[in-house]
């Protein structure tokens, strides 16, 4: 089904600071976002890639270029709910994303906030229970309970209940899963999956990791300076870098079979 | 056969929780590490990896309270000593810890030379400004760091990857005999993550440092650092062995497990699926009775939760199983 791109962005920039201060964060990125894709956003730290997810979330204003959501100028409505509502974001840090004053059931339940009409009492507490259970969490288990008294990857999985609530239409992680183990990794992987099966969402996918954004995605974009270096499916980033960067960013993964660092004397 | 430089024999460590519950968080683990080996040990968050670590170091700051066992360094024993005295002749010299999240533990308000010059002078408080100053220069070029520019910097100059730098030089002024690295390169990205290692290469090579316990859970990292794995599950090692006996052939099903779960960025593998372990790891705060893993052991017979397994060697390495073999 050849639907509308999603987002569509034409030189794209974004700029701190003035004179000689002055830096690119992101430096006149061209792409699309097709819809129902998940798309990676692979490199270094300092690229820029968050900047350009925040772009993309509508909580920074590009300085220059246009960025088109679902065709229409992403600040074309005056209220910002109104593109919060459709794009929503998994951050990094668990613990500082929930308020340590306020039980997790409690901010879950004021997702509902976002809405613009605000479902009865017990059927929030449905959803609030429904979207725990995909997250496979019991409700039970995080009765009455506060931030600092779960695991980071229990943790991200709250910050994905709240996804399964406000069902966006698209969905930015930014590394969703540098702050956890491996073992819980796969397990947040799995639930991205399922949200993108379950409620047809576009994936934007923010990572150092490129071994995880092949797995993961329909599509990687190699950024580095702020440049979008290179753009096209996974298989063939790997197989056939064309730019330096993925070629340093490949080989600067520690991998099973492959020498990675020779040591001088031993 | 060279003589161990550090040595942990059968050491039990437990928090007491303010309700009175004692949660055994580090339960008779033992190993030793010759000069120049590097041991790693993964596990999952909340497998007790951390708190092995301030139980390696003698630093027992209630909630943690040691229960048995010893930890020798040179064979001397360094539990029981008081706390003032573990700090100024153990902590930094013989043994020396860099931290989990290492891009925090600077602080933002003083200059890179003055949060090192007070590593040298905690331990030794005659040295003067400018020997010290030099002393540090020299350290800080020897690892291949812009001295005076990194020395003058204030922290938040500096980006994560030269930040992370600076603590293992400051953590490693005193050429410390052992060197405990917990999860040095979690908060890094793969470029910067490579940088480190092989400054601590480096600092293995050049014999600043003697040997070095590496805590990580990133396992293809770990087939590249270190000489031995051992693997931590609910306080407990399963198994201990060579790299290439953990990572090419486990025998213990949580280590199997365990390899399950990784990926690699290699071509073909695009769609690959990690596996992840379902469920929990118990709760310590009750005694477990029988094999730990049990719960969640895909092989598991219902005699596993009744009796408690030992360690076992199983073709060449340590292994917690008795089905193993």
């Amino acid at each position: 089904m050849p639907s509308e791109p999603k987002f569509q962005a034409e030189a794209l920039s974004r700029s701190y600071g003035h004179g000689k201060k002055r830096v690119l964060a992101v430096k006149n990125a061209s792409f699309t976002i097709p819809s129902q894709d998940i798309v990676s956003i692979v490199g270094q730290s300092g690229c820029g890639k968050t900047v350009l997810a925040k772009m993309l979330l509508r909580l920074e204003t590009p300085s220059s270029g246009s960025l088109l959501f679902n065709g229409k100028p992403i600040a074309s409505e005056r209220d910002p709910r109104a593109h919060f509502r459709s794009v929503q974001a998994v951050f990094q840090d668990p613990f500082s994303a929930f308020n340590q004053f306020f039980t997790i059931r409690a901010q879950l339940r004021s997702c509902f906030k976002l809405f613009l009409r605000k479902p009865s009492r017990d059927e929030m507490e449905a959803r609030v229970d429904a979207a725990l259970l995909a997250v496979n969490i019991k409700p039970k288990e995080i009765e009455g309970k506060y931030p600092f008294e779960l695991s980071g990857g229990q943790m991200q999985r709250m910050l994905l209940a709240r996804i399964f609530i406000l069902r966006p239409e698209v969905l930015i992680a930014d590394e969703p899963t540098s702050m956890v183990d491996a073992c819980s990794r796969a397990n947040i992987l799995d639930y991205l999956m399922k949200l993108k099966k379950e409620l047809d969402m576009t994936i934007v996918f923010v990572t150092h990791d490129i071994g995880l954004a092949c797995y993961i995605s329909n599509s990687i974009f190699i950024m580095h300076q702020g440049e979008i270096v290179e753009q096209g499916p996974p298989e063939r980033v790997i197989s056939q870098p064309t730019s330096h960067v993925t070629r340093q960013l490949l080989q600067d993964i520690p991998d099973l079979h492959r020498e990675w660092l020779s040591r001088s004397s031993s | 056969m060279e003589t161990p430089i550090f040595e942990v024999d059968n050491l039990r460590a437990h928090y007491l929780t303010r309700f009175g519950q004692k949660i055994q968080a580090v339960d008779g683990v033992s190993f030793s590490l010759k000069p120049g080996e590097i041991l790693g040990i993964a596990g999952e968050s909340g497998c007790g990896k951390t708190t092995l670590v301030s139980a390696c170091m003698g630093l027992y700051i209630p909630p943690l309270h040691l229960s048995g066992g010893d930890v020798r360094v040179d064979g001397q024993s360094i539990l029981g000593m008081d706390v003032e005295v573990n700090r100024r002749d153990i902590l930094g010299k013989k043994i020396s810890m860099i931290p989990q999240g290492a891009l925090n533990s600077l602080n933002p308000t003083r200059k890179v030379r003055d949060l090192a010059s007070d590593m040298i002078r905690s331990h030794d408080d005659r040295a003067d400004k400018k020997a010290l100053y030099a002393r540090l220069r020299t350290r800080f070029e020897k690892l291949g760091m812009p001295a005076d520019e990194v020395l003058n910097a204030y922290p938040v100059q500096l980006p994560a990857g030269m930040k992370q730098r600076v603590v293992i030089g400051i953590s490693t002024l005193l050429d410390p005999r052992v060197v405990i690295a917990d999860e040095p390169t979690s908060a890094l990205d793969v470029s910067t993550q490579k940088a480190v290692i092989k400054l601590l290469f480096e600092l293995m090579d050049q014999g600043i440092i003697g040997s070095m316990l590496f805590i990580t859970h990133e396992l293809p990292l770990l087939r590249h650092v270190s000489n031995d794995i051992a693997v931590m599950y609910a306080g407990e090692f399963v198994e201990l062995g060579k790299t290439e006996q953990i990572i090419f052939d486990p025998r213990q099903p949580y280590t199997k497990a365990l390899m399950g779960s990784m990926l690699s960025a290699e071509p073909g593998h695009a769609g690959q699926k990690p596996v992840a372990i379902e469920g929990a790891p118990p709760n310590l705060a009750h005694p477990i009775q029988g094999c730990r893993f049990a719960e969640r052991c895909p092989v598991a017979m219902p005699e596993c939760k009744a009796k408690q397994q030992q360690l076992r060697l199983v073709r060449a390495r340590q292994v917690r199983c008795q089905y193993a073999e």
